[in-house]
């Protein structure tokens, strides 16, 4: 179990998040949304230890962040940045064989063998597995970059905008796929999404924030009311349900 | 790189290595060692020496420029032009006029700290450069390793020890001797000791966020990283002096053959690193024979003309 309590985190003066209180139910997608700015990638950056919280405290099943010890919370948690920019010239085998690194550090068995080509293949990559990711088109990379984190196969995965670059036939292939990972393997995963038709038709729980705070906390029709997008994202959409899930005509 | 490829490239330097034993002033011949004491002592005492010396310089800059640009995540860094050279030569001379008595262990010892102080430095200025413009880093690392060899060329005029100061910044391996070299193994070892941590170095290469989602203790690694371009750097600049862009070119061009893993790449670049330098070495000796070419002028020709190819050479 994720648990937030009277988390704070301010950047030099500014404060980006004011005394979260969050509890992420266990084994189903939850969706982080927000306008921007309202500081989905910093909660997920504290909960995956990447920048410190300034007050309150974040634990992770008996782990607590910050005193635990990294390479534990490795194999417990893994994080996907938004960043996907690359110093290194690297094949998609290469990097996708790194997110085994927390289980092996350092020598692959013939089981983070397996675990690597399996991940390659779930997200089509088999064909641009020997190419280097500096050839790759944005949406391929990030690709890769997903079956990097799908490779660490931690109980916890947090996922920073993963539909970014990707077009529609990939990101409707990635979605259920991590409803799949939840309902099969008992998986908890968190993803920050902008589109919040995504989040209305695949995530099982949403977190609505907005100015460092959490707003609203529910299954996706409780929580994408008409009132609630025009509250937080200052715009009057139209709010349907479809097939039991809310749409937003946009 | 496969096996076999890698195989020919070790046996072209095991021959670059033998003929290198016969190049000198006093001609000899193979066949001699077995039959002339004098020639086996010349062997002994000058040739093997030099030779050695100039494989591990080769293949250890190569292997610690290679970490400095995973560690910086910039293609253009490498230790000899961006402040650690430097660096190591301003500890080498402080050392040298205060503490003239000091063991060569000592010695280098505080050279290789004032070398890590600098480039700790540099990682600092250059951790506030914008990500987007690349190219400002090696500029900086220029500047900055400027800016220390001038503060060295000032303290060497005062204390009278310009003619040391040349030793240190112009590589060049003919003094090179059985007894005055031997420090320069621990930078084998240094490289060696780094190759064992090349999966760590190659997620550092990865960025910070990406290291710690994978558990590495980000800031130890980087601390280590550190601490390998110094030792090797200090070492470096004390033996055979300062030799230049053997840590930048190499590992460009095998990062362009082969890509990043530096667990398989590593053996490569210590390969052409080593192949690298003794080639210039060679040249070195041969191109106005009896006389010599320093090494690093040479490579500094070579390197000219390899970072030209880099800057223009690649797609965009």
């Amino acid at each position: 179990m994720i648990r937030v309590q009277n988390t704070s985190y301010a950047v030099s003066g500014t404060t980006i998040l004011s005394d979260i209180n969050l509890e992420i139910t266990q084994g189903v997608v939850t969706a982080l949304v927000g306008p921007n700015g309202a500081g989905k990638s910093t909660l997920l950056s504290l909960i995956a230890r990447i920048n410190k919280a300034q007050s309150g405290q974040i634990t992770v099943d008996d782990l607590t962040i910050g005193d635990c010890d990294d390479r534990d919370l490795a194999l417990r948690l893994s994080i996907l940045t938004q960043d996907n920019t690359m110093g290194a010239r690297l094949t998609v085998r290469d990097l996708v064989s790194f997110g085994r690194y927390p289980h092996h550090r350092g020598r692959a068995t013939a089981d983070d063998l397996a675990t690597i080509e399996t991940a390659i293949d779930r997200f089509d990559l088999t064909e641009l597995a020997d190419r280097y990711l500096d050839d790759l088109s944005g949406g391929q990379k990030q690709r890769a970059f997903i079956a990097m984190t799908f490779a660490q196969n931690t109980d916890y995965i947090l996922l920073d905008e993963p539909l970014n670059n990707l077009d529609i036939a990939a990101s409707r292939h990635l979605m259920p796929l991590l409803h799949d990972l939840c309902a099969d393997q008992g998986k908890t995963i968190i993803v920050v999404l902008h589109d919040l038709n995504y989040a209305a038709r695949y995530a099982d729980q949403l977190v609505m924030m907005r100015d460092g705070q959490v707003v609203a906390q529910g299954t996706p029709k409780e929580v994408l009311t008409a009132q609630n997008v025009s509250d937080v994202f200052q715009t009057e959409a139209d709010v349907r349900i479809i097939d039991g899930r809310p749409m937003v005509i946009v | 790189m496969n096996t076999s490829a890698q195989l020919i490239g070790l046996i072209g330097l095991c021959g670059l290595s033998i003929w290198s034993l016969f190049i000198g002033v006093i001609d000899m011949a193979p066949m001699d060692i077995l039959r002339d004491r004098e020639a086996f002592s010349l062997l002994a005492i000058s040739r093997f020496p030099r030779t050695a010396a100039v494989l591990i310089s080769g293949a250890s800059l190569a292997i610690v420029g290679a970490i400095m640009q995973m560690m910086v995540r910039n293609r253009f860094v490498e230790p000899m032009t961006s402040g650690t050279g430097s660096g190591a030569a301003l500890g080498i001379l402080w050392v040298s006029i205060v503490l003239p008595a000091a063991p060569l262990l000592v010695k280098m010892m505080l050279a290789s700290l004032t070398a890590l102080i600098c480039t700790i430095g540099f990682l600092a200025i250059v951790r506030r450069l914008p990500p987007s413009q690349p190219l400002y880093v090696p500029l900086v690392g220029i500047i900055y390793g400027g800016v220390i060899g001038a503060g060295v060329t000032y303290f060497a005029y005062q204390a009278d020890l310009l003619q040391y100061l040349d030793i240190w910044t112009n590589g060049e391996f003919s003094g090179v001797l059985k007894g005055r070299y031997e420090i320069i193994w621990i930078a084998a070892l240094t490289a060696l000791l780094a190759y064992f941590a090349a999966d760590q170095f190659a997620i550092v290469g990865l960025g910070r966020d990406r290291s710690v989602n994978l558990g590495l203790n980000y800031e130890q690694v980087m601390l280590l990283g550190l601490i390998a371009i110094s030792v090797v750097t200090a070492l470096i600049v004390t033996t055979p002096g300062m030799i230049p862009f053997v840590g930048l070119v190499v590992p460009n061009i095998v990062s362009r053959l082969f890509g990043d893993n530096l667990r398989q790449t590593l053996p490569t670049v210590a390969l052409f690193g080593a192949t690298l330098v003794l080639l210039s070495d060679i040249t070195g000796r041969l191109v106005r024979f009896p006389f010599e070419v320093p090494v690093g002028t040479i490579m500094g020709i070579v390197g000219a003309f390899v970072f030209l190819w880099l800057l223009y050479g690649r797609r965009a």
